[in-house]
Order: structure tokens, then sequence, then C-alpha cells
């Protein structure tokens, strides 16, 4: 990966999925591992759209290495306001830093972005259409939880339609024989193009609109949330607004290993009762996205 | 009888023909070739009676012979087109064209958030589906079809 950019989730092979997960444990269990590998290093946060999340994440990834950031994340105090192209707001830039980190709402920006620039970039959300290091953290956090990423059982619930986490993560985790439960509304079932997918890949997968169905068999629940604006029906949406919640009587038959994984923010489709039990794994997964940063971060720059 | 349907659009000497274009994508077809910086003759016949088509378009480039990346992105419009080498007035060699594995340039993505729609840049696509036209885009990776592939310009 040494100097490559990092734009689709769909860019990595297995082996790099495996290599990034196994070097954020290694930093996560001893901090002089990597403790001043980015000394001297300049890294831009370009964020042309806010996201407080990711954006302190990735720059706490650089700091803990040692690393220095610039950017800014409010793109009308920038020169893009001026009406400059993102062309020439990444080849002035380029010049200032080592590794471009970039998040607008326009998809296909940060392709365009890495083809423009001879550092690297790497995708920190490129609109609707791929956000690969959210990706990387929830294998990872899938894998600490687990100790294994091999032959488990998943269940996707909520928005399966639109969810860009969702859709990554079916890609990612088809790589380690996994079997899928999809759980979710009828108007927001998994699009057809991922089914084919995993059906040329023999992947087993089982839908359904009731989370009861298979809860007792599953290893990680993945949730998201069910969105009103969703729904052509409102009517629809409030049918079913109430089924997508999870609460913690609901996981009194499930398996010990159960863990509970949101791409966050939540809003209300994990009850907080939830968050006082050992299956809710949410909170540690967003410390598990800065280690995964920081691996990847020193895998480009081969600093390993 | 023979004779005269022949010479609804004449014949070359040597070059090109283009045949079998269905009617309503001759136009397409044209914005495709780039035929403007060619200043051999070139006659362009449509709504000509077919009969597999019932109403065709046919090219007929002298003295020229496209370059195959070129004449193969018809097959975006005109899967079945044919091309007929000339020379000597006598077809020498005939081609189907077949759609290359990627799309430069030419086709509009359909996404209206893709970056290749804000910026001035080239698109860019990867066929994935040759018989049905499906064109993944490289940048937003969405899919664009048959029925609403959109030529630039």
């Amino acid at each position: 990966m040494k100097g490559k950019s990092l734009i689709s989730i769909n860019d990595l092979t297995k082996e790099d999925f495996l290599r990034i997960i196994d070097l954020a444990e290694k930093y996560q269990n001893n901090s002089k591992e990597y403790e001043n590998k980015l000394i001297g290093k300049i890294v831009a946060l370009l964020f042309f759209e806010p996201s407080t999340r990711t954006r302190l994440s990735f720059e706490t990834a650089v700091l803990k290495m040692g690393g220095k950031v610039i950017g800014f994340d409010d793109p009308s105090s920038s020169s893009v306001q001026k009406g400059e192209s993102l062309k020439d707001t990444i080849l002035t830039i380029s010049q200032y830093c080592d590794l471009i980190i970039i998040r607008h709402p326009l998809e296909g920006s940060a392709r365009w972005a890495s083809e423009v620039t001879t550092i690297p970039v790497i995708n920190a959300g490129d609109g609707s259409n791929q956000h690969p290091t959210q990706c990387l953290l929830d294998l990872y956090s899938i894998k600490k939880t687990q100790n294994t990423l091999e032959n488990l059982s998943i269940m996707l619930v909520g928005d399966l339609k639109y969810s860009r986490t969702v859709h990554s993560l079916i890609m990612a985790l088809a790589h380690f024989n996994p079997t899928f439960y999809l759980i979710s509304p009828n108007e927001l079932k998994l699009p057809f193009e991922y089914k084919m997918f995993l059906k040329e890949r023999s992947i087993r997968y089982y839908e359904s609109s009731n989370v009861n169905d298979f809860i007792d068999l599953v290893d990680i629940m993945y949730v998201t949330r069910v969105q009103r604006e969703r729904f052509s029906d409102p009517v629809e949406y409030e049918k079913v607004k109430n089924s997508y919640v999870i609460k913690s009587d609901l996981l009194v038959n499930t398996k010990n290993n159960l863990r509970i994984l949101h791409p966050l923010p939540r809003v209300n489709e994990i009850s907080e009762d939830v968050d006082f039990t050992d299956k809710a794994y949410y909170f540690q997964q967003a410390l598990n996205g800065v280690y995964v940063r920081m691996a990847l971060i020193s895998l480009i720059f081969d600093l390993v | 009888m023979e004779q005269k349907k022949e010479l609804v659009v004449s014949a070359i000497k040597d070059g090109t023909v283009i045949d079998h274009i269905p009617a309503k994508v001759l136009f397409k077809v044209l914005s495709i070739l780039e035929l403007e910086n060619i200043d051999s003759p070139i006659t362009i016949g449509n709504n000509l009676r077919s009969e597999k088509l019932g109403k065709k378009g046919i090219i007929k480039i002298a003295g020229k012979f496209p370059d195959k990346n070129v004449l193969n992105k018809i097959a975006l419009f005109a899967p079945l087109a044919k091309i007929n080498i000339i020379k000597n007035y006598e077809v020498v060699e005939k081609k189907i064209v077949e759609l290359p594995d990627v799309i430069e340039g030419i086709v509009k993505c359909i996404n209206p958030k893709c970056i290749t729609n804000h910026e001035n840049m080239k698109t860019f696509f990867y066929v994935i589906d040759k018989n049905n036209v499906a064109l993944k885009c490289k940048y937003c990776e969405k899919i664009t079809t048959q029925e609403n592939l959109k030529i630039i310009g």
C-alpha cells in the first residue's frame, strides 16, 4: 500500500484488510509501536462538508503518531467559495503536505483528487459513494469482538437500501465466508445488485422484516437508522418505525459473544438501556477508528 | 433496380462504410465518430429502407479507415452496426462492432452528484455489460445504462 491512495473499499484485497487490522491491533496494544512515527510529516484534512466525528478521528490518529495537521472543515472560509475547482485546490495544497485526507459532498471527488496529485489521498467520505475507513473500523471492531473475521453470522438491521456503510461492509466481509441476516422494512431492502453479488460468491443470506427472527443465531448485529424521509408513504414509516429499535429485553436469548455495532451517530434506533449491557460495542467502535486510521496512514507512508 | 438502390448513397472507391445503424441513433453515432476533423468526402444517409431495421442510417467515409477503438464506440448505440472496409470499390473486410472494456469521454454520467458533472474533466466508465450496455463510472461508481445514456456536448 506504500504511496497508494485509499479511495474505495473495492480497491483493497483480503490481504490488505488483514494487514491493516493486524497493525491496528498492534498499535492499540502498545503505544511504543507508533509513537513519533509521523514526525516531520504534514497531513492535510480537507473537509468540504462538516463531519466532526471523522475529522477528529483522523486528526487524533495523526497527532498520536507525532505528525502535524493543516486544513479546513468549513469550505465557506476557503477558496472553494470563490469558485476554485477541486483540481486547483488539491494541486495547491499538495505543495504543502505529505498526505491529503478529503471529505467532499460530490461522489467521485476523492478519486479525482487522487488523480490530479502525486501525493497519496485518503477518502473520508465522498457523498453517498464511499467511506472506506468507516468500513475498516467496522471490520476491525468485528475482529476484536469475535477474535476472527471468518465464518461469522452477521445481522444487518435497518436501512439496507441506502446505507453506504452496510453496502461496504457486505463487500468487505465477502472475503471471509460470512452468513448474512438482512433485516429491514420492505421499502428499505438490500438492493438487487448486492444480492446478485452475494449469489455469485455463493454467500448465504436470509431476509426478514422481523429482528426477532434470527437474533439468537448471530455474532454481530450491525444497526443503521430507519429514516422517515426514505419512505414514499409516511404511513408505512409510522407502522414500522418502532420495529427497528433495539431494546435490552430483545437481547435476552442472544449468544454470549453477540456484539452490537452502529456507525454512529445514533438517534433512537438503539435504546439507551442497551448501552449498559456488555453487548453494546458502538462507543469502543469509535475508538477503534483512531487505531485503524493510524495503521492505514503508517502503511501508506511505509513506516511499518 | 439493384443499381438504383445502391446509388441512394453514392459508392466510394476506398474507405469505410458503417451500415445498419438504426435511423433514430444515426446522429448520436455521428457525434461519437468526431468526423469534423476529416477533410475527405463523407456521405451520410438516413431513413433508408432496411429489411432488418425498418429504417436505417449509413455513413461512408472516403479514403479513411477510422481506428478500431473509435469504431467500437458505435456499439454504445448501434450494437448491430456493420463496418465494411472498401478498397477499389470492393468490400475487402467486414467487421462487427464490439464495445471496448472502457469508455473515455463521450458519455455523460447519469449521477448529478458525480464529480464529472461539476469539474472540467473527462468521464471514464468501465463497461460491465457489453450486451445490454451498462457502464460503471470510475469516479462515483454509479451505473449508467443504455436507456439513460447521454452524449456529452
